[in-house]
């Protein structure tokens, strides 16, 4: 079978507006090759797309040209060695590449269809869309443990209807609701790391994203809280898109529908290869790819 | 085969203790540093040892009512006029004047460090951190002469003008019509020049909250003041307030400014557009030229209690900055 | 695989503001700045200050409006927050910029050559600008700190090295003390001198006198600052210098102390411009006078900040004038101080 979904330098046409995950052959193929989980939840129209993503650090070129699409209820791993990238693909994902001193992107990030870095759009509400789950987990530790999963619509100023549904709603898709469904008065320091990456992440939801990508979220956490999280990230991909870097091998093949291998060869990272997980961990196209989820180098 | 390393068979020996013999050079080192070091307690303690001691008999005369007493009268003796010595109006009009000075410097300061930290383009920080900090560098008595003489015809028709438009307000009413170097205008000058060390201040502390709680508040949605109003303020509120009593401090102890600026009368003013008002500080500078003993021993009794109210200040602004540094926040 | 060119490609900041919203940002300025004439008349505000107060106003409310266009109701509080902080930046260089153009212009006339090559012996307080000078201010002033100097720099270098490479066990109370004292009044460190040494010990007003009254207010900015500068040096010297077998003191005078060398001028430059300035203290030690005074031991003395501060309190214009010269003077060299500690310290970095 050669419809390979790759996509590396030069993107085929992509129709805005249409149903991707309609026409996706990736789609299928990962309902079939993979055994992963049916999508259950179709939202038509929505999707993340990034087309010739460049990014600098003032005059230092950090990505090139990465075209990636994320369907709508999946789960994509970004893989490869420290410093070829993938956080800061990440980070142009949700307009907080713009933060650093002297950045300069180019290219588009498109969300259901609309370019995010559109001249005039209202950056809050495209974070607002696209949430972020760090590497160190960071409560907001004047906040109890429901004023921090809050927190996001209370900065968003948005109007808070039925606290309590949406305290409970976001802190069982977290995974975290029985833990402190009793003790929602408490200080948000007062949890272990799982616990606290659990509640980011709950946070994160609390203000409804379509996409929730997540910055090595387990690289500071046991093996107990990581395998907690990892169910949680299944669980979220029924109705959400996620994006997950990660170093650990292992969890992009235990959690993600695709993966994605970057790679910097002194140069700018580039997207080496993407594929199902399965595609990427048992038949790489690339050598590169092949020599690095074999362990050869890392 | 036994593959087990233990030499010592399991039993650890005690630790043996270490000690350095200093040579004698070394011993005269310390020595000489140590009481340098201890220079700042000598000169503290003698500092509250003489000013007590010269004091101490118009604090025995006056007793308490040096504190809450409102009359400075060297007095006559021989016309029968007792003498009364009572800092109470100036103890008053020390805080008074601090406490506007204070109101006036503490947005201004806080506002400017915001600027600094989180909307000043990078090419403006470093002139206008200087610039800031040079404030600081002014003389008190250059501050005085431009108060009196350029800042007061203003700040007198801005007087006035609270005077016609809040009048009713209990604090803004006059008895008489004189606006002129009143407890208003001197908490004006005494806050411009507390402004640098509490922006100095709030900006290293806005500077250390981490960078990750104002990642994570952006990533969430934030605008750039929803971050400040959740994240930074909370995180410094503590190191602002040990700034801002570091600042209270300042502006009670300051003399020459205030003594320029305002006029001094012997009972407590509240109505701060209105021209009386005191200051420890100033009533020494005013009363030293032509103190007779016993005034000067009331004069030193004054900067006394001035001292350690400044210490006690200085203190409690000391523990709560330290807070911050512990709890981390 | 060959490296592909992307010379082609333009690094873009699509999150700043475009051309066409940066014009409408002008425009707003614009008509906020032709419409302050007009409400300035509404309001009883007048003069240039009400200007700008009315102009504050209108600019916020402009870019609050334009806020609320562009990103909805919720960015209110946002965008008057913003304004807040910008006015507050120009409130303090408002006064700052008032101080320092109203010393240079009102001093820049008082100040002639005499000025500095006379005293004010034989001069009427009420005699212009062309008789007499500031030259005993100026001396005082440097003889003064001068001694000041030479008290506190061994003491303040002293008390840093307790801090640094004794750690004692008073390092904190002794660290606290310090911070302490750099809260004393200026006019208490005054009255103790004055205390001591004139009532206690006889000592007449002098010169030394003040320089004492000084030191008290200078100890404190030169052991800090030497402390900061000293916990800078790298604990690899210190420890070079013991391996090499060198006692402590040796270590500390030959390695640590000469490689803190340019920090601990530094300190001492920040002190001196602490203190140059200050009169409480001086008013009560050295009294003040009209000839130069070139034995800081006996007699009383001039100094710079003193000087203005008894012209200014005759009232006579022309005395003031001159007062506002030695401010000139005062302010000059408290600003060379300043820059040259500010250079110093940027250097060694």
């Amino acid at each position: 079978m050669d419809t390979q979904p790759t996509k590396i330098a030069g993107r085929t046409q992509n129709q805005r507006g249409l149903p991707m995950s309609g026409s996706n052959p990736v789609k299928s193929l990962a309902a079939v090759a993979s055994g992963a989980r049916v999508a259950n939840k179709f939202t038509p129209g929505s999707g993340l797309e990034a087309n010739g993503v460049h990014a600098w650090f003032g005059k230092h070129h950090a990505l090139a040209d990465i075209n990636l699409e994320f369907p709508a209820n999946t789960v994509t791993a970004l893989i490869g060695p420290s410093g070829c990238g993938k956080s800061t693909f990440l980070r142009t994902l949700n307009r907080m590449h713009e933060f650093i001193p002297g950045a300069a992107m180019a290219g588009e990030v498109l969300l259901d269809g609309r370019d995010i870095y559109e001249p005039g759009s209202d950056v809050t509400k495209i974070r607002l869309k696209i949430g972020m789950v760090f590497q160190k987990p960071n409560p907001f530790p004047s906040m109890t443990i429901g004023e921090n999963v809050l927190s996001g619509l209370k900065l968003a100023q948005l109007k808070i209807e039925n606290k309590d549904e949406i305290l409970e709603e976001c802190l069982t898709r977290a995974g975290l609701w029985k833990e402190v469904k009793d003790r929602l008065g408490a200080q948000g320091g007062s949890l272990s790391g799982g616990q606290q990456q659990r509640l980011c992440i709950a946070r994160a939801l609390a203000v409804s994203p379509e996409v929730l990508l997540m910055d090595e979220p387990c690289s500071a956490l046991d093996p107990g809280s990581t395998l907690r999280i990892e169910e949680t990230i299944r669980e979220l991909a029924d109705s959400i898109i996620v994006v997950i870097v990660t170093h650990n091998m292992q969890q992009a093949a235990r959690v993600s529908d695709y993966t994605g291998f970057f790679l910097s060869d002194g140069g700018p990272g580039q997207l080496i290869e993407v594929a199902t997980t399965n595609e990427i961990f048992s038949t790489p196209r690339d050598k590169r790819t092949e020599d690095y989820v074999t362990g050869r180098f890392g | 085969m036994t593959t087990t390393q233990t030499s010592y068979n399991g039993v650890v020996p005690k630790a043996r203790e270490i000690t350095t013999q200093p040579r004698f050079s070394d011993k005269v080192f310390r020595f000489v540093v140590t009481s340098g070091g201890f220079t700042s307690l000598i000169i503290l303690s003698l500092i509250a040892i003489f000013l007590l001691q010269q004091g101490f008999p118009v604090l025995k005369d006056m007793g308490f009512g040096f504190i809450t007493g409102f009359e400075w009268n060297p007095g006559d003796v021989d016309n029968g006029v007792p003498v009364q010595f009572g800092i109470g109006a100036m103890l008053i009009g020390t805080l008074l004047v601090s406490v506007i000075g204070l109101i006036i410097a503490l947005p201004i300061a806080v506002g400017t460090a915001l600027f600094l930290t989180y909307y000043a383009p990078d090419w403006i920080k470093k002139p206008l951190t200087i610039t800031v900090d040079l404030m600081a560098a002014i003389p008190s008595v250059i501050y005085g002469l431009w108060g009196f003489f350029i800042l007061m015809p203003h700040a007198v028709y801005w007087a006035k003008l609270l005077h016609n438009y809040l009048g009713f307000l209990p604090f803004f009413k006059m008895p008489a019509d004189v606006f002129e170097r009143s407890p208003f205008i001197a908490g004006i000058v005494v806050g411009i020049m507390i402004i640098p060390i509490i922006t100095a201040i709030s900006r290293e502390v806005f500077s250390q909250v981490p960078l990750d709680r104002i990642q994570a508040a952006y990533a969430l949605g934030a605008t750039k003041w929803t971050m400040i109003r959740s994240v930074v303020l909370p995180f410094g509120s503590s190191g602002v307030a040990g700034g801002a009593m570091l600042g209270l401090g300042r502006a009670m102890g300051e003399t020459i400014a205030i003594y320029l600026v305002l006029n001094i009368y012997f009972a407590p003013n509240f109505q701060v557009l209105f021209s009386a008002g005191g200051n420890v500080a100033s009533l020494i500078v005013s009363k030293f030229g032509e103190a007779g003993e016993y005034e000067l021993r009331g004069l030193m009794a004054a900067g006394l209690v001035l001292f350690i109210v400044t210490l006690l200040v200085n203190f409690l602004s000391n523990a709560i900055v330290k807070r911050t540094s512990r709890t981390g926040k | 695989m060959a490296t592909i060119d992307y010379s082609s490609v333009k690094p873009q900041k699509p999150w700043r503001l475009d051309s066409k919203q940066l014009a409408i940002n002008g425009a707003v300025f614009l008509l906020a700045v032709l419409l302050t004439p007009l409400f300035l008349n509404l309001t009883p505000l007048n003069g240039k200050l009400g200007a700008s107060f009315i102009f504050v106003v209108l600019a916020t409310i402009g870019n609050t409006v334009l806020s609320i266009v562009r990103q909805g109701f919720k960015t209110i509080s946002t965008s008057i927050a913003a304004s807040l902080i910008y006015l507050a930046t120009a409130l303090v260089l408002l006064p700052l910029a008032s101080v320092l153009f109203t010393v240079a212009s009102k001093g820049f006339t008082a100040v002639k050559l005499n000025t500095f090559t006379q005293d004010m012996r034989i001069t009427n307080p009420d005699a212009p600008f062309t008789e007499g000078g500031a030259l005993h201010a100026i001396l005082g002033t440097f003889e003064i700190v001068l001694i000041a100097t030479i008290i506190c720099v061994p003491l303040g270098v002293l008390t840093a090295l307790y801090l640094t490479e004794i750690k004692g066990r008073f390092e904190n109370l002794v660290r606290f003390l310090v911070q302490a004292m750099s809260g004393v009044p200026s006019i208490v460190a005054g009255l103790f001198i004055y205390t001591v040494l004139i009532v206690t010990l006889g000592v007449n007003y002098s010169g030394i006198a003040g320089a004492f009254a000084l030191s008290i207010l200078m100890l404190p900015t030169v052991a800090r600052t030497s402390e900061e500068v000293l916990k800078l040096i790298p604990n690899d010297l210190r420890e070079a210098g013991v391996a090499l077998g060198a006692t402590q003191w040796r270590t500390v005078a030959m390695v640590v102390v000469p490689a803190a060398k340019s920090g601990i001028l530094t300190a001492v430059i920040l002190g001196v411009s602490r203190v140059a300035g200050e009169t409480a203290p001086l008013l009560l030690t050295i009294l003040g006078n009209t000839t130069n005074n070139l034995n800081p031991f006996s007699g009383p003395i001039a100094a710079l900040p003193l000087y203005t501060f008894s012209l200014m309190k005759t009232g006579l214009d022309v005395a003031i004038s001159r007062a506002w010269g030695g401010a000139l003077i005062l302010l000059t060299l408290v600003l060379i101080l300043f820059i040259t500690a500010r250079l110093l310290s940027g250097k060694k970095r």
